[in-house]
């Protein structure tokens, strides 16, 4: 079975989904759900076992040889974000069971099911395939999949965001999918190594610059880069907290991995930088996002907003890192991915559990939540230092190697805007953390802490988060040998 | 373009899934081109027939699933802005912009 | 017994243990405390235990993880972090005792929650003193940082709050932009971040670069108050008076002004820092908050104001001994240490005897408040003069050797500032305790009934600190053996 798990990871929960919503029963749909997610997980951590131990793997689905089936490749690199996918998602599924019941109408919570599943599929899906065209249909499930999520919101502006997601997502999917014509007009190919051999013949006619150009923007806009970041805060701030909590921490990181699999990949670090000078639009881009959306952040009155912001930045921190397309940049972003994961998901976990007792996330409302609800706000406080970069945190090691990657170019300027980050990320941090422990509660409230299917998710990526500061060995090793696969640097 | 145009400018919501709709259209069209080969007939194997020049299928493959992904977008999308029809009581997005303030 | 190595990990156990004891214990005050004073001594006891080893040249280490690839979380012990680590633990008995006896006079409450703190605080003060590399000082000098904070505001009040927020603001920032910077600079000039002997940056960049992360270092170490990045001090003087004395003048102002040290004898080196451009006008700007402090710390009629700003001038006579960069500078810098914490618990623990019993803060006040508490003002006499820099007090030693450095370094100007503010001090000091005995008290101050001296375990620990501010005088010895063995480098 070992052998099929590239296949299966992606089959087993595309059977479960449909599955989850012709039950039409919430336990045994969220049964489903947990399953699925269990075995996804599983079905990560061995490939990315094996894939560290003995290179990559390829699988062809069907039999049908490569390059004119469809392949699926897994190496470093994409095993890693197939980790991160499935542990979120493993996390998710138990934590949503009491999350949902508050927030979504109970005839919808098996369609809920499905379509998190689904979804899940989908950014799997997008992670393991080495057909770019695949990559598009995988795109596109996850992306639906992600509209509906995020439409279920209890506000009704959850609709809207939805759809203003859908306009902009399918926009960028339809970039993609232009570009990904241009290229196969130029080289009769869709197998991503495949063209990667090919493409460099053809690099000089004027079809595969515009190519690239269409892939960049479509794939930004995926990946919410400032200034293509417009959906995110309004999907992120209306949409029901297990599914923030589960998008935030993986959509946007699987929009980064096709970054890096695009422009290093296939078209190759030559062409992307010293070619079409990638970075030159990246890194401004990024260092804007840093700044101005951590700035835009601490105005913010709604938690979760505030957090949506903060995601924009942070992705402007992962992308910072790839700029900078060195070994050492390299694999802070990929870290980034990973630590970011962890943060995030940690941040809109216990917003979740604020939302289940409070019944809103506005800062108005969470006077001396500290006292009232202390392992949720704890957690956030944990959260929120690890987006600071406290020392024994995940953020502190991310933001170690981004640092030392622009001091390795020389570029202190650039140093020094990510430690502003820290300090932006600070206020804004510090704002709620004002509120929820040097505030008093109002007692007419009775506000109680989250029950323990809540908090237990929540608290097992808070621990990750220190575990993985304190013993950032593991993950630096894994981001360390994709980065450089990425740049052909063997080692 | 034209589609991209509708997306951006009009705020009826309907509208802009039109346009969305016109805008995934041309690129199926691309997409054919790409395929055609000049002098090249419908890519059926011909028995018994080396020498003939077949049109690539693989676009119109594509194009089938890049179509079907279209229409499930549209769905998506129309079922949305019923929704929120009822929800705001209007598709005009100025005034759904009001309403949300 | 235990292996020397372990004895490390035990010194930064203590506390933390202590500080479990107190939650566990915290609706039985009694035992809470004794709990508190228990942890103290053993903890004390072991770190006392580690001098002779240091002393035969040893240098005991602990490594414990490594967090990225060449970055470890690691101890080691030698002379100069020895030396605050006796400072920070003997105070925390002595400071304990005092709390004890001001907490419960002035009712506080939370008590347990501060007692808590207060340990974890100990923890951190003693894991930057024995850190065996940048980051680990680093990651303590964090943590340091964070657990004063709920000390610092303890009293929940608006202007708390306030002052919470300035506390945080300035020296996360501090450290954040300018001492991670200058951390991850040098590991990527160096390749290494472990405090050598002699340092570990000569030969790596030019002097421009290198007097560029000396500046980050210098303003990045927030807790040492270097103008302008001082305005944190008098803010934490909003907490309980124990917080003050034990805080802000023994372990978080020390953690900073050890950073400064540490830096610069064990990253730079003393012979490199002497060549880099900054190191001058780094020197001068330490020199002007020396005086500065003292002109602001003269129009202050608070009496914790006061002090504050003594503290903000007196730091940077520790600072300018490193910046001095030569061997009398960093032995009379680290002495300084030792002699300004114990001169300085004995200031705010009178000045907190005073808020309790005569519930006075402002000096205008106090006048005639020595004749019904001698006691309090006649330490408060002795611990003037260490500031100042008299005999009998042990703080004379320590400015005898800056004035040596000065000169050493050829700078006469720095020797007049040196001067200078103990002029000025002789002044803003010395006016406290003159006035309580000689002048007569304002007419509407309530003296006679019921005035009586502190609570008996302040005046126990006012008392200790005072004998010991004198006893230096006479036995300087241990901390000048102590930083002569960091100068010259002895190991096994």
């Amino acid at each position: 079975m070992t052998d099929h798990l590239p296949v299966l990871l992606v089959v087993v929960p595309l059977v479960a989904a449909p599955i989850a919503a012709l039950l039409n029963h919430p336990r045994l749909s969220w049964a489903v759900a947990v399953a699925a997610t269990l075995w996804t997980l599983y079905a990560g951590l061995e490939l990315l076992s094996q894939t560290m131990a003995s290179g990559v793997i390829h699988y062809e689905l069907g039999g049908w040889a490569a390059p004119y089936g469809i392949e699926y490749v897994v190496d470093p690199l994409n095993a890693w974000v197939v980790v991160i996918v499935t542990l979120i998602g493993a996390l998710i599924a138990p934590y949503a069971r009491v999350s949902v019941e508050r927030e979504i109408t109970e005839d919808r919570i098996p369609l809920f099911y499905a379509a998190f599943i689904l979804c899940l599929t989908g950014l799997l899906g997008i992670a393991v395939t080495g057909d770019v065209f695949n990559v598009f249909v995988f795109l596109e499930i996850s992306s639906l999949s992600a509209y509906a999520l995020i439409a279920l919101g209890s506000d009704r502006r959850a609709l809207t965001a939805s759809f203003q997601y859908l306009i902009m997502g399918s926009v960028g999917a339809t970039f993609i999918v232009i570009g990904i014509g241009l290229m196969y007009v130029m080289t009769g190919t869709l197998n991503m190594a495949d063209l990667a051999d090919r493409l460099p013949e053809v690099a000089s006619s004027r079809t595969i610059p515009v190519a690239f150009t269409f892939l960049t923007v479509g794939i930004t806009l995926k990946l919410a880069l400032f200034p293509l970041h417009l959906w995110l805060p309004n999907a992120y701030t209306y949409a029901p907290s297990a599914v923030t909590a589960f998008i935030a921490s993986t959509a946007t990181k699987v929009a980064v991995y096709l970054l890096l699999r695009f422009f290093f990949t296939i078209f190759g670090a030559t062409f992307s930088f010293d070619v079409m000078q990638l970075d030159r639009i990246l890194m401004p881009l990024a260092l804007i996002a840093i700044v101005a959306m951590s700035l835009v952040a601490i105005y913010q009155e709604n938690v979760k907003r505030l957090l949506a912001y903060s995601s924009v930045a942070q992705i402007g921190y992962m992308v910072l890192g790839i700029s900078f397309a060195s070994v050492l940049g390299l694999t802070a972003g990929i870290l980034h991915l990973f630590n970011h994961a962890l943060m995030k998901g940690a941040l809109f976990m216990s917003m979740g559990c604020v939302m289940y007792r409070v019944g809103s996330v506005r800062l108005e409302r969470m006077n001396g939540l500290g006292r009232a609800m202390p392992w949720t706000m704890a957690a956030f406080v944990v959260g929120g230092l690890s987006l600071i970069g406290v020392p024994l945190t995940v953020g502190f090691v991310s933001k170690w190697y981004l640092v030392q990657a622009a001091l390795e170019q020389g570029m202190w300027p650039v140093a020094g805007v990510v430690l502003l980050g820290s300090l932006l990320a600070l206020m804004y941090v510090w704002k709620v953390v004002e509120v929820a422990y040097f505030r008093e509660a109002d007692p007419e409230l009775g506000i109680s802490e989250a029950p323990l299917s809540l908090l237990a998710p929540t608290w097992l990526l808070v621990l990750g988060n220190l575990y993985f500061g304190i013993n950032a060995s593991d993950s630096v090793g894994v981001a360390t040998r994709a980065a450089e696969m990425l740049l052909g640097v063997l080692s | 373009m034209v589609g991209f145009y509708t997306l951006i400018a009009r705020g009826n919501l309907v509208k802009k899934i039109i346009g969305l709709n016109i805008f995934q259209t041309s690129v199926f069209i691309l997409y054919i081109t790409m395929g055609k080969i000049t002098g090249g007939t419908a890519p059926i194997f011909v028995e018994g027939g080396e020498d003939v020049i077949y049109s690539n299928p693989i676009p119109h493959v594509l194009i089938l699933t890049a179509i079907v992904v279209g229409v499930a977008t549209s769905a998506v999308g129309l079922s949305l802005v019923i929704r929120i029809k009822e929800a705001f009581g209007t598709i005009e997005e100025d005034e759904i912009q009001d309403e949300s303030l | 017994m235990i292996d020397t190595n372990l004895v490390v990990g035990v010194c930064l156990l203590l506390p933390v243990l202590g500080a479990f004891l107190v939650l566990v214990f915290g609706s039985r005050p009694n035992v809470r405390e004794a709990a508190t004073l228990l942890t103290g001594g053993l903890t004390f006891w072991h770190v006392w235990g580690l001098l002779h080893h240091v002393r035969e040249g040893a240098r005991p280490r602990l490594e414990l993880l490594e967090i990225v690839p060449g970055v470890q979380l690691a101890f080691e012990v030698e002379p100069l972090g020895l030396l605050f680590a006796l400072v920070a633990s003997f105070l925390w008995i002595v400071t304990t005792l005092y709390a004890i006896g001001y907490m419960r006079g002035h009712h506080e409450k939370n008590q347990t929650r501060f007692f808590f703190f207060f340990a974890i605080a100990i923890a951190g003060a003693l894991g930057v003193a024995f850190s065996a590399n940048l980051f680990t000082l680093f990651a303590f000098y964090e943590v340091l940082t964070l657990c004063t904070f709920p000390l610092v505001t303890h009293h929940q009040t608006d202007e708390a709050r306030k002052a919470g927020r300035v506390y945080l603001g300035i020296l996360l920032t501090t450290s954040v932009a300018f001492q991670l910077l200058a951390i991850i600079w040098t590991w990527q000039l160096a390749d290494t971040v472990d405090f050598t002997e002699g340092g570990i940056l000569s030969g790596t960049a030019s002097n421009g670069v290198l007097s560029a992360i000396l500046v980050l270092f210098v303003f990045g170490v927030g807790k040492a108050a270097v103008m302008p990045f001082h305005r944190w001090l008098p803010a934490a003087m909003v907490a309980p008076t124990p917080v003050s004395a034990l805080l802000h003048a023994v372990a978080v102002v020390k953690a900073g002004v050890f950073t400064v040290l540490k830096v610069a004898v064990y990253i730079f080196g003393i012979d490199l820092l002497g060549t880099l451009a900054a190191t001058t006008w780094l020197a001068w700007i330490a020199a002007a908050t020396i005086i500065l402090g003292s002109l602001v710390a003269f129009q202050k009629d608070n009496l914790k104001a006061r002090l504050a700003y003594s503290t903000i001038s007196q730091l940077s006579y520790i600072v300018l001994g490193a910046l001095l960069a030569n061997e009398w500078g960093v032995i009379g810098g680290g002495m300084h240490i030792a002699m300004h914490a114990f001169g300085k618990i004995t200031l705010f623990f009178a000045a907190g005897a005073v808020l309790v019993a005569a519930h006075e803060k402002d000096i205008s006040r106090m006048h005639g408040l020595g004749r019904r508490m001698p006691i309090t003002f006649g330490a408060f006499f002795i611990g003037s003069l260490s500031i100042i820099g008299l005999p009998p007090a042990g703080g004379s030693w320590s400015k005898w050797f800056l004035g040596m450095g000065t000169l050493e370094a050829g700078q006469v100007g720095l020797l007049a500032v040196l001067m200078l503010s103990s002029l000025l001090g002789l002044y803003y000091l010395l006016e406290v305790p003159v006035k309580a005995f000689f002048f007569r008290p304002p007419d509407d101050a309530q003296r006679g009934k019921g005035i009586k001296e502190a609570p008996l375990p302040s005046l126990i620990a006012i008392g200790i600190t005072a004998s010991a501010t004198v006893g230096f005088f006479f036995w300087p010895d241990l901390w000048h053996e102590l930083m002569s063995m960091v100068v010259s480098g002895v190991t096994q």
